[in-house]
């Protein structure tokens, strides 16, 4: 049985007002991941243009630090766009568990919600949602809040990256591995991730040894991947006695 | 390859735009046609932590020491806190550190 889902009001524009302002304070965090991927994204090369048009269409910290590393005079684009892929699958996920309350609205808001859909706003939504306060104006005002700061850190971090001769003096060349580690250890620790992250590391290193150029982190995405597929997280509590499909 | 100048890396971030959106509303999508099951979700889940990896093993193996000694204390620091904000400071703050007193 389905349990029964609070009827999710449409889009306002005072809704949208009060997710944006709910998530501001803590979008300010979002101007500091912006300004590191500002700088990083001239070090790499960019145009400013090309680095600030980026963080405009793709809005996706992880996956635009991960082209930064692919990035160069040419850009394998197969490689790039299953590393894209690959980061942002989460979103899938997000999106789904969302989708009994955004099946409700039109399409037009429900799609166009999901277009700043980031994170933070999710998370909130998603908490808003199981508590029996359905509002889509926190993903929208929410995500836009997001989206304004992360732009707006890029530019930061753009013009000040600029400015500086020698990142690598002030270890501003290891921002981008540094952010991505912290983001491998902010997700769930347990013995069943270790694997998924070793057989990773090894399938990813082997391939940069003996594959072709750039294949090593779409081989450690399906290697990690696979260990995930074949051993389940343990079911959820609400889960055991009903019958598995 | 593709290249990167001007608007060629502007059509580059196009693609990689469009395929984000892919993910933003596929989870919708594919929902509304079949249910995402615990399989599929733990291989998406597995994956994402794994890409981020597999970028990650050649810079650690191949960089100079003060990018591996920047990894660890940003993992060290991570484990600890488990905020990434002071995580990437301890990084920077050692490879930093590392250049200029070795």
């Amino acid at each position: 049985m389905t349990p029964a889902v609070p009827a999710m009001p449409g889009l306002t524009l005072t809704s949208i007002g009060q997710g944006f302002w709910r998530l501001l304070p803590l979008s300010m965090f979002v101007v500091v991941f912006g300004l590191a991927y500002g700088l990083a994204a001239v070090q790499t090369g960019l145009t400013p243009v090309q680095t600030v048009f980026m963080s405009f269409a793709v809005f996706a910290g992880t996956a635009q630090f991960a082209a930064l590393e692919l990035w160069g005079a040419q850009v394998p684009i197969i490689p790039l766009l299953i590393t894209t892929f690959a980061i942002n699958a989460r979103h899938l996920l997000m999106g789904a568990s969302l989708y009994p309350w955004l099946k409700q609205v039109p399409a037009t808001q429900r799609y166009g919600s999901l277009l700043v859909m980031s994170d933070a706003n999710w998370a909130m939504t998603l908490n808003d949602c199981q508590q029996g306060k359905p509002n889509l104006g926190m993903l929208v005002g929410g995500g836009l809040a997001l989206w304004v700061t992360w732009m707006g850190g890029t530019l930061l971090g753009m013009t000040f990256g600029n400015l500086i001769a020698n990142p690598a003096r002030f270890g501003l060349d290891m921002v981008m591995g540094c952010f991505m580690l912290s983001m491998v250890f902010g997700g769930r620790k347990n013995l069943r991730m270790l694997l998924v992250w070793c057989v990773a590391a090894v399938t990813g290193w082997l391939a940069y040894l003996y594959l072709p150029e750039n294949t090593h982190v779409v081989a450690g995405a399906i290697g990690g991947g696979l260990v995930g597929l074949f051993w389940l997280e343990r079911a959820p509590e609400k889960a055991t006695g009903e019958a598995e499909a | 390859m593709m290249a990167t100048d001007g608007i060629n890396g502007l059509m580059v971030i196009v693609l990689m735009g469009a395929v984000t959106l892919l993910t933003r509303f596929g989870g919708v999508l594919v929902m509304s046609v079949v249910p995402i099951n615990r399989r599929v979700e733990s291989f998406i889940n597995a994956m994402s932590g794994s890409v981020l990896i597999a970028i990650l093993v050649p810079v650690a193996v191949e960089g100079d020491v003060a990018a591996r000694m920047a990894l660890l204390a940003t993992a060290g620091v991570m484990l600890a806190l488990r905020r990434p904000m002071p995580a990437i400071a301890a990084g920077i703050a050692v490879a930093a550190g590392w250049r200029y007193l070795m």
